[in-house]
């Protein structure tokens, strides 16, 4: 029979207690000892106890939250029930719609051409470490500023138009996608490198004939999807700094007619070009995985 | 009177897919009763259709002289305490302790509440740690399950089953993605479990040598339909390749036997 | 094969390539000159406003003595927007796990309810948060609240359709054996699903919780709160320099959180 049951079928209960870890109070302890539990946790803790600090301290002013919430309700029916255009034209609204459309598709442009040489001199198994250190810092500045800042201080020296926004949308967009366009070259095996070093291969054949065809099927994928993201930021470019293209006309609706209505209509041209694009770039996903 | 009775049991997955067709076997208390069946054969079906994770079409499934086909919310969670179920794939919760797996066996005994935060009893954790010793666990009662090995996992998942107190075990392809050794392990301890708690197991197993080692009485199923239920012992040659579909040789069994 | 065809069959390979290349060039070179049209977008014009938009960031985007005594105040409004980041975030994930076990797999009390769940979760991931920060403004006016409600929309939705995709990854096999040995859906959720996909759930808050201090510095510009608004009201009075301090303390903010958040993330996962 089973040797290993056997001799433990011979295991007392009081021997059984030497295996039995106890909380202070003389339980049995139940829960695995990681780790990662404890960050898990220690980070739970952390989080709701800001969120209660958040919400003690906030400055609500005097709102009086039910009627607000009511009020909210009844324009969230009004936006989405009865939509209809009165100080622009469908066409116009196409016409705009394009232009957030274009603004996106040249940040995203310039962005990945940027983002392609400056994730040469990033990526951990090309670059030079000193280079990729710095290049990386820059990038990590460049991220963390907000695109709408961007623009706004673009729109200080070129003026508020396209000029403007488009260097803010493609600062972003470079800073995004030097971070995933290294990462998929870091992924890259090494060998195939070394073998074409060996080979008395410069730098640059290197990237067009090993780097390139390998990792080039992610990059676009990565960059399909900035564009998703490129798109949205350009609308709110245009709501936020005014610097052209749908979000402007939103802007206007609410803010200047007070239109809901119109709003509304706007609202339901946005969504139903962002659903298009998120089905398109799911597609794209689901075949790059 | 028969632990469980399984009379013209019949499933079909929406309306065109039909997993078993007119099934009808019984077990008795006690017995080590293996199941065996080309994949597909509705073997799985039938184990979670005894415990309720799979609705039966037609037929009825008796418990304990109990009809359990439509038992619904607490008389269901009662039927399913007193059967425990072992995973090809073991189905812990990996992230959490081997114990507190162990303990998920007393969820069916415990309020909604106490067992959704987890509360138990010091004599559950005794009882744990007790089961544990018996399958040679106790060093790795408070590691976390996804630092265990592919065998030390289904040991957990058979303590989670000795833990609920059932009376009868459903193991579905224990031993499937265990290695040689290991297999051996956790087939012994079934037939250990079998011959001293007298706890019934009904078991789908892949491999038919295994199958007439360890079980007393053996069920074939092809197609939905049982085609062979009798004592291991008296299983052809022939019946086995009747149960496969396969022809004379066509079988991995049939290579060890020429040599 | 002989080494002829063989041979012939790289330089088709090569020849392929070159054209993949030449292809993709010539399309995007036409999606450029068709977005610049569009847009009137000058590229010579763009160029040229790089090395003045440089020279003019360097020279004012500064920090003066003058910027320096807002500090407190830039602070005060800084921590507001990082706890309001953490409040939405946090309430947004809890009210998304709920949905999510509505709208998974594994989980869901039935086919139409977990239906009705992926599409309101569409509905809210996909109307831009300046829709709602527009419209939340006719009711709330300048508040907090406006901001809290416009960040909770689009993070509510974002947040269900990622953690519908963690449970139905987590929980097909732990739902199951937890099932079998009667455990009640209660129980099968906090013993089960909830250990199980706690880890992924978090990263994603992390995540989210960065991105929203980002957005919310939009929609502070917007709807006239917190730091967003204190950027607005200094750049609108040209007063650059206390612009900077903003932005530089926005920058820290977020480098601070997003090496926590990498350190967690190595942990945890």
């Amino acid at each position: 029979m089973n040797e290993v049951l056997s001799a433990e079928k011979a295991v007392s209960g009081f021997e059984l207690r030497r295996y039995m870890r106890t909380t202070s109070n003389g339980k049995i302890r139940t829960g695995a000892v990681s780790r990662s539990g404890l960050a898990v946790k220690l980070t739970l803790a952390v989080l709701a106890g800001l969120t209660v600090a958040g919400f003690l301290t906030f400055d609500y002013k005097d709102i009086v939250l039910s009627e607000a919430v009511g009020a909210t309700l009844k324009n969230i029916g009004t936006v989405f029930l009865s939509p209809r255009l009165k100080y622009d034209t469908f066409q116009g609204i196409l016409h705009e719609l394009l232009i957030t459309f274009c603004l996106g598709i040249l940040a995203t442009i310039f962005g990945a051409i940027i983002a392609f040489f400056a994730s040469l001199l990033c990526a951990k198994n090309i670059a030079n470490p000193g280079i990729a250190a710095v290049v990386r810092s820059i990038v990590a500045f460049i991220r963390a500023v907000p695109t709408i800042l961007w623009v706004l201080i673009f729109a200080v020296s070129a003026g508020l138009g396209s000029v403007a926004a488009v260097a803010g949308l493609t600062f972003h967009s470079a800073g995004y996608l030097i971070k995933v366009y290294s990462e998929s070259i870091e992924e890259m095996d090494y060998g195939t490198i070394e073998a074409l070093k060996a080979c008395g291969a410069g730098f640059w054949p290197i990237v067009f004939q090993a780097i390139v065809p390998s990792s080039l099927r992610y990059m676009l994928a990565w960059t399909f999807m900035r564009f998703e993201i490129n798109f949205t930021n350009a609308i709110a470019m245009g709501a936020a700094a005014g610097a052209g293209g749908i979000g402007y006309n939103l802007f206007m609706a609410g803010s200047f007619y007070f239109d809901m209505r119109e709003m509304g209509f706007i609202t339901y041209v946005v969504f139903i070009a962002v659903i298009l694009l998120e089905a398109i770039a799911t597609q794209i996903k689901a075949k790059v995985k | 009177m028969a632990l469980l009775e399984v009379k013209n049991l019949s499933k079909t997955y929406d309306n065109v897919t039909t997993a078993l067709q007119d099934i009808s076997l019984s077990v008795e208390e006690g017995e080590f009763v293996s199941v065996i069946g080309p994949s597909g054969a509705g073997k799985s079906t039938l184990l979670r259709s005894i415990n309720r994770l799979v609705d039966a079409s037609q037929g009825t499934i008796l418990f304990d002289g109990q009809d359990i086909t439509r038992v619904k919310g607490k008389e269901l969670r009662r039927v399913r305490t007193k059967t425990g179920m072992i995973f090809q794939h073991y189905n812990l919760v990996n992230r959490l302790s081997v114990i507190e797996n162990v303990l998920h066996g007393r969820l069916g005994y415990k309020s909604a509440l106490s067992g959704s935060v987890g509360y138990y009893t010091e004599g559950e954790k005794e009882q744990a740690f007790v089961i544990l010793s018996k399958l040679g666990l106790t060093e790795q009662a408070y590691k976390r399950c996804d630092e265990l090995s592919g065998g030390q996992k289904q040991r957990v998942g058979i303590a989670r089953a000795l833990m609920q107190e059932p009376r009868l075990i459903l193991c579905d392809e224990p031993i499937a993605s265990l290695d040689p050794g290991s297999s051996k392990v956790i087939m012994d301890y079934l037939r250990e479990i079998n011959k001293t708690m007298k706890i019934t197991c009904l078991v789908n197993l892949h491999q038919v040598e295994v199958a007439v080692r360890y079980s007393e009485r053996i069920i074939g199923i092809t197609g939905g339909t049982v085609v062979y239920d009798g004592p291991a012992g008296e299983l052809s040659e022939r019946m086995i390749h009747s149960i496969y579909q396969s022809a004379e040789g066509g079988l991995i069994t049939d290579v060890r036997e020429r040599q | 094969m002989t080494e002829g065809t063989k041979a012939s069959k790289s330089l088709s390979v090569f020849s392929r390539r070159k054209r993949v290349y030449t292809v993709t060039i010539l399309c995007v070179l036409a999606l450029f000159f068709f977005a610049s049209a569009v847009t009137r977008y000058d590229p010579s014009a763009g160029l040229a406003a790089l090395p003045r938009a440089f020279l003019w960031i360097v020279s004012n985007l500064v920090p003066d003595e003058k910027a320096l005594t807002r500090l407190p105040n830039i602070l005060k409004k800084l921590t507001e927007t990082a706890l309001l980041s953490v409040a939405v975030t946090v309430t947004a994930a809890v009210f998304a796990f709920f949905f999510s076990l509505m709208g998974s797999k594994t989980t869901r009390p039935s086919e139409p309810a977990a239906k009705a769940v992926r599409i309101t979760a569409a509905f809210f991931r996909n109307v831009p948060d300046v829709v709602w920060a527009i419209l939340l403004m006719f009711s709330f006016g300048q508040n907090i609240l406006t901001g809290f409600f416009a960040l909770f929309f689009t993070t509510f939705g974002m947040l269900t359709r990622a953690f519908i995709e963690t449970v139905d990854e987590v929980s097909a096999d732990c739902v199951e054996a937890l099932h079998a040995t009667g455990a009640t859906y209660m129980q099968t959720v906090f013993q089960g699903i909830v250990p199980s996909s706690v880890s992924e759930i978090l990263t994603w808050v992390l995540f989210m919780i960065e991105t929203n201090i980002r957005s919310s510095t939009l929609i502070g510009i917007l709807t006239g709160t917190g730091i967003g608004y204190l950027f607005d009201l200094y750049y609108k009075r040209l007063d650059y320099a206390s612009a900077s301090l903003v932005v530089l303390s926005i920058v820290v903010l977020v480098i601070v959180l997003e090496t926590i958040t990498g350190k967690i993330r190595k942990v945890i996962l």
